[in-house]
């Protein structure tokens, strides 16, 4: 295993429905004693052992900060992603043993904020969950705006409004509701942070909309896991370790790297974190760059590549591994 | 000050016109030619959002070129602290969007950045541009006074009379300069006070 | 069983010793004959047991005097201790920290009773039982960090991660190495050691960031770093230099092994889960050099060390004038023989 983040032996100790698409997971340790406390925003990396596979997805905590008994999850379906969201809903039963990782914040609040304006589309609601429930026991001053697809798939939206009542804004994609994002960020008093969580099209129109209207980047934050996507196999050198590698249509790179025992260090396998961060030393192809991570530039140069979520088209490639 | 420096020491830019809703410039002095320059690059209409609060100083020049910038507001003030209530009520009640330039002396950014910071904003997202005097605001380490617009090198608390070396460390909390007595080990010696800071 | 305090001054009269197995436990901050800056940070893991890493919060024979002379420099200055207001929560959870893990390694001196928010605290050395609800601050006699650093040895500095950056917005500091929280409160990593000269130049800094702002959950880190003072004083602030500064004139040969103090941090970096922020302990170890000698390996490195430290890093820790007499008085120790490699006496 990699050296990024201890790991958290537990038990699925609950496995609820939320809705037709999301089901929610509560772990606990296997010891019995406390889970390690966290801050709103973090996440963990869940381990799923499926037969000889192994996949390793970061999904945020959502319960309060302030209760370790137990963490929850929520997984939202996708048939056509790798599999590890079905894996969830499929496999994964109450008295299941798993392990994760230690919680890690990529998301945190800015704590010196004189209000926390924040924007959820979709599955984007679970770091909020925690965030909300930090932010209310402290007293702190927060407005959250979160568009879904139909009042049924809103997931939470329900529990949200009756704990924070009009703090809580709602947007039903259904009912053609559309947040007035120019007018919401142009009336926000001056010391206000902006947090998106969402579908990448929603984070990046947020994001240049706040820049256009004169938000500093650094009060704008935002966490957008990639998901590692499936695609045609492809073959590495790794010039370190002297190992020439297969990855497979639904594996991932760092996937590929670690199944040949070579382990890159990691927090959150979704391009975000920058820990994986591998030089290439030659190439001859295309790269399929999904991170967050890296600049343009870095992409377009060919000189470096996330291997938690990017991928490879060509004839040749050989990385510093 | 073209000597070797350290990264404590702020780095002063060229005001460049920011994206925003509003536009709030202050200036002391020379900085009003920082904004007459910056003019030339704004785009059409960028001053119609544009509030200027301006220290004109002793010699009283510049104030035309201001007027004719065409700004929302000009407001003209003989000193940053018959200025700093309005500043203090302007941020208290301004939103997202708007955008601080800061041109003029060290002291005038620095005081100017202090409210700045105090009302939420992050002091990355502020425009500075330095003209004119380089003479310091220095807080003396020991006795924790603020001497102002000091020109030499080192330099006498004017609160406890030490002797002290005006150093490159500065802090953007206190806008100032650290001083820290030069002769503290052995107060006979004293080296020779020069005026470097013009 | 239990620690014995000792009691001591580290001002006025300076009765401050160390016992015989302190000094064989002193953090030696030399594993060669030679020192240059280094990126030297490794896992903040319990190491043998007699060290100062037997436990990961140590707290050792000098614990009630160093809270007495902190109590007398707050006293004093209590611009020593200050947190912006955002860092609170990053108080309670130092507190929760610092708690724990005095009661795990010392629990003959400290207990800790948790029942749901509703804790007890008890501190036998210091004569304090207090009963608290954690996360309300009108509960406790000072605010968070506060409390508890003045129960703890060492300076504290928490540093808000925001923007790839760290942040020190809150901080006990009353034992430094001659720096100034109150000037340096609000300043990121590279501005708070903008005057350590050599190290930017090398990329020090850009690697410790790194490193640092990387620092998870439950993997704390550590590094040494050392002075030296002229007399065992804690408070070497920059607010006092006019004080001891004129010390530094007094060293002579016939003083130098009670005077000169070799001055060790042990630095450690832990991630704090409530806040996301980062807490930097600096925990500082004296010894004179009449103590450091009777260990024969370190009076050979020592004298090698200093003898060869560029004129830089002897500026700027503030040796320049006694350097000399320093050098000669441990020359004198020194037959040549190679030593051991390692940090320990032989």
């Amino acid at each position: 295993m990699s050296t990024g983040t201890t790991k958290l032996n537990v038990v699925v100790s609950d496995v609820v429905p939320v809705n037709e698409l999301v089901t929610r997971f509560h772990f606990r340790r296997r010891d019995g004693e406390l889970l390690p406390t966290f801050s709103g925003g973090a996440h963990v990396v869940v381990e799923m052992r499926d037969g000889n596979r192994t996949r390793l997805n970061p999904y945020s905590l959502m319960g309060s900060p302030l209760d370790t008994r137990e963490y929850t999850i929520s997984v939202r379906r996708d048939d056509a992603g790798r599999g590890g969201s079905l894996f969830m809903h499929r496999q994964v039963k109450p008295g299941l043993e798993m392990v994760i990782s230690y919680p890690v914040n990529l998301f945190s609040l800015d704590l010196r904020a004189k209000k926390h304006l924040m924007l959820a589309g979709g599955i984007g609601i679970t770091p909020f969950m925690a965030q909300t429930s930090q932010l209310a026991g402290a007293g702190g001053n927060f407005e959250l705006h979160y568009t879904c697809r139909t009042a049924s798939l809103g997931t939470y939206a329900d529990v949200l409004q009756q704990r924070y009542g009009n703090r809580v804004r709602l947007y039903h994609d259904d009912r053609e509701e559309r947040i007035d994002l120019d007018r919401l960020l142009s009336s926000q008093p001056l010391g206000t942070h902006l947090y998106v969580c969402g579908p990448a099209g929603m984070i990046n129109w947020v994001r240049d909309r706040a820049a256009a209207l004169g938000w500093p980047p650094e009060t704008v934050h935002f966490e957008h896991f990639a998901a590692p996507q499936p695609g045609a196999p492809f073959d590495v050198t790794l010039a370190v370790s002297g190992k020439t590698i297969r990855v497979g249509e639904q594996q991932s790179l760092l996937e590929a790297i670690e199944t040949a025992g070579v382990d890159p260090p990691y927090l959150c396998r979704g391009g975000v974190c920058g820990q994986c961060e591998t030089n290439v030393i030659s190439s001859d192809g295309k790269f399929i760059h999904n991170d967050h991570w890296l600049s343009e530039e870095d992409h377009r140069s060919g000189c470096k590549i996330m291997p938690c979520v990017s991928r490879f088209e060509g004839k040749s490639l050989v990385l510093e591994r | 000050m073209a000597a070797k420096t350290i990264i404590s020491r702020p780095i002063y830019g060229t005001l460049s016109p920011q994206s925003g809703k509003h536009h709030l410039f202050i200036a002391d002095a020379e900085g009003a030619l920082a904004i007459t320059d910056m003019a030339r690059k704004a785009p059409p209409g960028f001053f119609d959002g544009a509030e200027i609060n301006f220290i004109p100083g002793l010699e009283g020049k510049h104030i035309a070129a201001l007027e004719a910038l065409k700004p929302a507001q000009l407001h003209i003030a003989p000193s940053f602290a018959s200025l700093l209530p309005r500043l203090k009520q302007t941020l208290t009640n301004a939103h997202m969007g708007l955008r601080l330039y800061l041109a003029g002396t060290e002291g005038l950014i620095g005081q100017a950045m202090q409210a700045a910071l105090e009302a939420g904003i992050d002091h990355t997202s502020i425009e500075t541009e330095h003209r004119g005097s380089l003479a310091r605001r220095m807080q003396c380490v020991h006795c924790k006074g603020i001497t102002e617009n000091v020109t030499t090198q080192p330099a006498l608390c004017s609160h406890c009379g030490l002797l002290l070396l005006v150093r490159d460390h500065y802090s953007r909390r206190l806008a100032a300069f650290q001083g820290v007595c030069i002769n503290a080990e052995d107060r006979s010696e004293v080296p020779p006070m020069e005026e470097i800071f013009r | 069983m239990g620690i014995t305090f000792r009691k001591e001054t580290f001002r006025d009269d300076y009765t401050f010793r160390n016992s015989p197995e302190h000094i064989r436990r002193f953090p030696f901050p030399f594993n060669e004959d030679s020192y240059m800056y280094a990126v030297n940070i490794e896992p903040h893991v319990v190491g043998p047991k007699g060290s100062v890493l037997e436990n990961l919060i140590d707290v050792d024979e000098h614990y009630v005097a160093e809270m007495q002379d902190r109590a007398l420099v707050l006293a004093e200055d209590p611009l020593r201790c200050q947190s912006l207001p955002h860092m609170t929560l990053a108080g309670w959870d130092l507190l929760e920290l610092l708690m724990e893990q005095q009661a795990l390694g010392y629990p003959e001196h400290f207990t800790l009773e948790r029942n749901g928010d509703r804790w007890r605290w008890i501190n036998r050395p210091l004569g304090i039982d207090d009963t608290f609800t954690f996360g309300d601050t009108s509960t406790l006699p000072y605010g968070p960090m506060e409390y508890i650093t003045r129960q703890s040895q060492g300076d504290f500095c928490i540093l808000d991660q925001r923007d790839g950056n760290l942040w020190m917005d809150a901080g006990m500091v009353t034992t430094q190495a001659d720096w100034s929280l109150d000037f340096d409160i609000g300043m990121n990593f590279f501005e708070w050691h903008a005057p350590v000269p050599l190290a930017h130049e090398k990329g020090i800094f850009t690697r410790a960031l790194k490193f640092l702002t990387n620092i998870q959950q439950g993997k704390p880190a550590r590094r040494l770093n050392w002075t030296m003072t002229i007399n065992p004083r804690l408070d070497t602030s920059p607010e006092n230099y006019h004080k001891w500064g004129p010390d530094r004139a007094t060293v002579t040969p016939e003083n130098v092994g009670q005077k000169v103090h070799l001055r060790v941090e042990l630095q450690s970096f832990w991630r704090l889960p409530r806040s996301n922020a980062i807490v930097f302990p600096i925990r500082c170890y004296l010894i004179k050099m009449d103590e450091l000698v009777t260990q024969p390996k370190w009076a050979r490195r020592l004298h090698r060390v200093i003898r060869d430290l560029p004129e830089e890093l002897a500026t700027y820790k503030g040796l320049t004038r006694y350097r000399p007499t320093l050098v000669e008085w441990l020359s004198k120790l020194d037959d040549g023989s190679p030593t051991s490699p390692g940090f320990g006496p032989d």
